[in-house]
């Protein structure tokens, strides 16, 4: 009888395990049948066309330009937050307010971050559709994945590392910029990489701040629609799945890659400071 | 008894105690700490010796909750009336019981107190830093690997890094918080023969678990018991004619 158990939860967890592997397998299974004939050079670097054969490289382009804007904004706040509230604030009751908003935060569905966007951003302060009211509605998203992992990683530096350095009689400031902050940077940047693809994969916040405009934008006040927001479209307005796919594959190659990218650097950063 | 030379006093503590929140952990702490002898404290674990240490160079502002009363005055000046802790926290080095050395290179590592003192000239620098590893003894094992990790080194050398680093910010005093408990024996004797050679230049306070550790190395014993001290006298007096009782059951083994 104990055998019996014994198996059946084994079983059961090899059926788990397996399970979502093998969903894994068939969602990226289907995207790249469906849509790896319309991969081509002219299809990721081609200006977009309404008519049909164009295309993706305005999307592509929208991508990075909210990356880049919402990481130069989410990442000094971030890191300085958590700063603040691992290094210097006295842990009690305000402190662990901030930490419940902030995990708080990370829990609410982006759809109200794009309907808070697209009302203070886009209409009080009158940035209209824009990549700009986009990247900030995605700032507002990013930051608590910032700062909580920022938080870890502060956490993970030896106490030995802190007494040394006072010690040697430098400031707090010196001993947090000379050896905690350089100790910490694999962890930091996780969390940002961790962020990059929070706003790559982000769709509804972005639909509803920058707009669908499919063009080249011309400046970051521009609408335009990301890799993800265009996927969306091209299935709701002419259900061309393959179109769909096609994006997706996109999708899925940097999402893979910035995660590879993470892994890379984590890894040099640990062998430097761990050799 | 042979009168002991009497080294002039450099550090003098009155009255001391300490409370981490409601728990009390010095007693009325009365020692004078003489210039340039190495000064023992022994004691049973957690009996107050390492808080006392770090009471020296204000390390325990750093814990939450941690009240102060009673004086320190090292040179004239009392510590805890003074508002500069860096200052005396670069004329008061500290060594610890695990090498910390920083995740950088071996020179970076003792260069690293002068730097952040201001100190940007590389002659200046390499000066320092070739005089510290030297006086730590150590300089000739690592002189052609500098610029490599310091965490590459052995646990011995790696402490004698930490104290080269405490050197390089050029102390009076130097404080070692049981600086030999993770070491194997061979590299525990190099780190006391480099005592005995410091105290010349240096005034050195040494926690130790290890009491032929004390008799080795010390001039001057104090024994801590539960937050107190409960006998200060020349390390030879403690060992040989202790005059408490419990000093004399710590010494041999009694208890502890």
């Amino acid at each position: 009888m104990r055998y019996l158990k014994d198996n059946l939860l084994r079983g059961l967890l090899w059926l788990s395990a397996f399970l979502s592997v093998a969903v894994l397998v068939m969602i990226v299974g289907f995207i790249f049948y469906k849509g790896f004939n319309l991969i081509s050079f002219d299809f990721i670097f081609g200006d977009y066309s309404p008519t049909g054969g164009g295309g993706i490289w305005p999307m592509i382009v929208t991508t990075i330009y909210t990356v880049l804007i919402s990481l130069v904004i989410a990442t000094p706040i971030g890191i300085l937050a958590a700063v603040y509230l691992q290094e210097y604030a006295k842990q009690g009751r305000l402190v662990r307010l901030i930490r419940f908003a902030t995990e708080s935060l990370t829990g609410i569905p982006s759809i109200i971050y794009g309907l808070f966007g697209a009302v203070f951003f886009v209409t009080t302060l009158k940035l209209g559709m824009s990549i700009l009211a986009a990247s900030l509605t995605l700032t507002i998203i990013v930051l608590p994945v910032i700062i909580r992992t920022t938080e870890e990683a502060l956490k993970t530096v030896p106490r030995s590392y802190r007494e040394g350095s006072l010690a040697l009689g430098t400031t707090k400031l010196q001993t947090l910029y000379k050896v905690i902050l350089p100790s910490s940077m694999p962890g930091i940047l996780s969390g940002i990489i961790l962020s990059v693809g929070r706003i790559v994969g982000e769709s509804a916040a972005i639909f509803l701040t920058a707009g669908t405009v499919a063009a080249m934008p011309e400046s970051i006040l521009s609408s335009a629609r990301t890799l993800t927001v265009h996927s969306y479209l091209v299935t709701q307005e002419s259900g061309d799945i393959e179109l769909a796919a096609a994006v997706g594959i996109v999708l899925i190659v940097i999402i893979l890659a910035i995660n590879l990218i993470a892994t890379f650097i984590s890894k040099k950063f640990n062998k430097a400071t761990n050799k | 008894m042979e009168q002991r030379k009497e080294g002039t006093s450099k550090i003098n503590v009155k009255d001391l105690n300490l409370f981490y929140g409601e728990k009390q952990a010095l007693f009325g702490v009365d020692l004078a700490i003489h210039e340039k002898e190495v000064t023992a404290l022994i004691g049973p674990s957690g009996c107050g010796k390492s808080t006392f240490l770090r009471t020296l160079n204000r390390m325990n502002d750093l814990i939450d909750g941690v009240k102060i009363t009673g004086d320190v005055v090292i040179d004239h000046e009392n510590v805890y009336k003074t508002n500069d802790v860096i200052k005396l926290r670069t004329k008061v080095g500290m060594v610890f019981q695990k090498p910390n050395l920083f995740p950088m290179s071996i020179y970076d590592n003792v260069a690293y107190g002068p730097r952040m003192q201001g100190i940007k000239s590389k002659k200046e620098l390499n000066k320092i830093v070739e005089e510290s590893l030297r006086s730590a003894a150590i300089w000739d094992e690592v002189k052609d690997r500098l610029k490599t990790s310091a965490l590459g080194l052995s646990g011995g050398q790696q402490q004698r890094v930490c104290i080269a680093r405490a050197i390089a910010m050029k102390p009076d005093i130097i404080l070692m918080d049981e600086p030999t408990s993770a070491l194997d024996p061979i590299s525990t004797l190099k780190i006391e023969e480099l005592i005995t050679n410091m105290k010349k230049d240096y005034t050195i306070v040494i926690v130790t678990h290890n009491m032929q550790q004390a008799a080795r190395i010390s001039d001057k014993t104090a024994f801590f018991l539960n937050g107190e001290v409960v006998e200060y006298d020349d390390t030879d007096s403690i060992f040989s004619t202790p005059q408490d009782q419990r000093t004399e059951d710590y010494v041999t083994g009694r208890f502890g």
